[in-house]
């Protein structure tokens, strides 16, 4: 048995057993000993701690999962750890104290029971970057332009990967409309 | 999840050299398919070599006013490049309207080629499936069958490719360069994927040995009055009923140029060329329009809860024409 007590049988059990990586987390280093095949989901809640990250669909279809890799949305469900080493992971924890974007979820009612929170959070700061960085969105009426509206249209389709079976839907749009108002970056 | 072994590649070469060496092994691009694929047991590898950070990453213009993408080029980052949104207007589209912000931040341009099928069968191991188990059946030709194919199909199989950027790559003539172990080759994109036939489990024309290293896309002018149209279940982050990618050349009211591909109703990215060899110099109308989505569909065949897919199609390629020839004017 390893440690994990999975997998251990077999020629290359060794190789395909835990490993030693380290992953920047919310701005400090740690290493960890997981097998190749442990999501960055599950190294996050399971061997960090760090349940403020929950597990929804875990195939991809929820958008619960989502973290913010060098700044980017992710999802950490169809992440293998071992393929983020070195890259700089912010959870909801890392959002210190009460991110502005936060503030303006509690301030808008953008949520109900709160499962998809801070996949919603994390989410709305990176498609926020995203916006700023010029990216079109399906609706936008014309891709090689360079101006963009901030419309409620486009929150929609740009959240359209972060799934709420409350339906907060209104009060997630609202709160990410005031903080793009209010300049927010992660 | 059965377990495997990681290995990070540093170059095409030793990442090609590492799959020869590792039995029953797989390149991981972004991991968005083929991790979850892994997790239903679909897939199971002995070993991933992860070719996502190798040198490819990166657009470069070319001298024939087309493209290069280097196969590690995230989604997101191929949506958003300045020559992509100017030359190839459809392209941009097609990835935005595909997956979510998230997983086009994650997913690669090779990955998008090597996706699997969404096939609600593939994927239920409790099902017959010749392409998860070759010789065992097809459920979905006498199931539930709305999301599957009308032209191209088999007896065999009758799914759908997934992909809306592939059907952009279609109508662009993209050029898929692959490396193995006996060096270069480059792939036409209407030869890489294959129809289903009596072999729906091999789904490409890629060797085992080989990795997709660029896409390249030629120089062509009239792609800018392009556009790609998705009609689906939902209004976002949906898999395509039909797609449309398309771009016109018209002149004195008349075809010049035109590329259509079609999504969501073949077992690969559907290049229409019967529409277009009826377009080609004809006059600019909606009977034109209408005559040529006829002729692309005329060898269509539904399975029943998919049968709407064949007059959807239609109208659809009507609807984006109708749509490009008011955009590009009567030159």
């Amino acid at each position: 048995m390893t440690e994990l007590g999975l997998d251990s049988v077999g020629p290359d059990a060794a190789s395909r057993a835990s490993t030693m990586i380290a992953l920047r987390i919310n701005g400090a280093a740690h290493a960890l000993r997981i097998e190749p095949r442990v999501s960055l989901l599950d190294a996050l809640r399971e061997y960090m701690g760090l349940t403020g990250t929950k597990k929804g669909c875990n195939q991809g279809a929820c958008g619960a999962c989502t973290v913010l890799v060098d700044g980017e949305r992710t999802l950490s469900c169809l992440a293998l750890a071992v393929q983020y080493e070195g890259r700089q992971i912010t959870t909801i924890e890392g959002l210190g104290e009460l991110h502005p974007m936060q503030d303006a979820f509690v301030k808008n009612d953008g949520f109900q029971c709160g499962y998809c929170t801070p996949g919603q959070i994390c989410s709305a700061i990176g498609m926020l970057r995203e916006f700023e960085n010029g990216l079109p969105s399906a609706v936008t009426s014309d891709v090689s332009a360079t101006l963009m509206e901030f419309s409620d249209e486009e929150i929609k389709e740009r959240m359209s990967g972060n799934l709420c079976r409350c339906g907060a839907y209104v009060g997630i749009c609202a709160a990410i409309r005031q903080a793009h108002e209010s300049g927010v970056t992660l | 999840m059965k377990n495997f072994v990681y290995t990070r590649a540093d170059t095409t070469g030793g990442a090609i050299a590492l799959l020869s060496q590792q039995a029953n092994s797989k390149f991981l691009g972004g991991g968005t398919n083929l991790v979850d694929l892994m997790r239903e047991n679909i897939e199971q590898p002995d070993a991933l070599i992860d070719v996502s950070g190798l040198s490819s990453a990166g657009i470069s213009d070319l001298p024939d006013g087309g493209i290069s993408i280097g196969a590690a080029v995230k989604n997101s980052a191929v949506a958003n490049h300045r020559l992509v949104r100017e030359r190839y207007p459809l392209l941009a589209q097609a990835i935005l309207f595909g997956a979510s912000g998230q997983i086009r931040n994650m997913a690669t341009t090779g990955g998008n080629l090597m996706q699997r099928t969404r096939c609600h069968y593939f994927y239920d191991e409790a099902a017959r499936c010749n392409k998860r188990v070759p010789g065992s059946g097809c459920d979905a030709t006498g199931g539930f069958n709305r999301m599957h194919a009308i032209l191209g199909a088999s007896e065999n199989c009758i799914a759908t490719h997934p992909s809306d950027m592939c059907v952009a790559f279609a109508a662009l003539d993209a050029i898929v360069h692959v490396e193995g172990p006996s060096g270069q080759r480059t792939i036409p994109f209407d030869a890489f994927h294959r129809l289903p036939g009596d072999m729906p489990h091999v789904e490409t024309n890629l060797r085992p040995d080989e990795l997709i290293t660029s896409i390249q896309l030629p120089g062509l002018p009239f792609a800018k009055t392009s556009r790609y149209r998705k009609v689906r279940d939902r209004a976002s982050y949906a898999f395509a009923l039909v797609s449309v990618a398309a771009a016109l050349d018209t002149e004195n009211g008349l075809i010049r140029n035109v590329r259509i591909a079609l999504g969501g109703v073949a077992h690969k990215p559907w290049r229409a060329y019967q529409a277009e060899n009826v377009l080609g110099g004809a006059a600019v109308s909606i009977e034109t329009f209408q005559r040529a989505a006829e002729a692309e569909l005329a060898g269509a065949r539904g399975y029943g809860y998919n049968d709407f897919k064949i007059e959807l199609a239609m109208r659809l390629i009507v609807s984006v024409l109708s749509e490009l020839s008011a955009v590009g004017g009567q030159r």
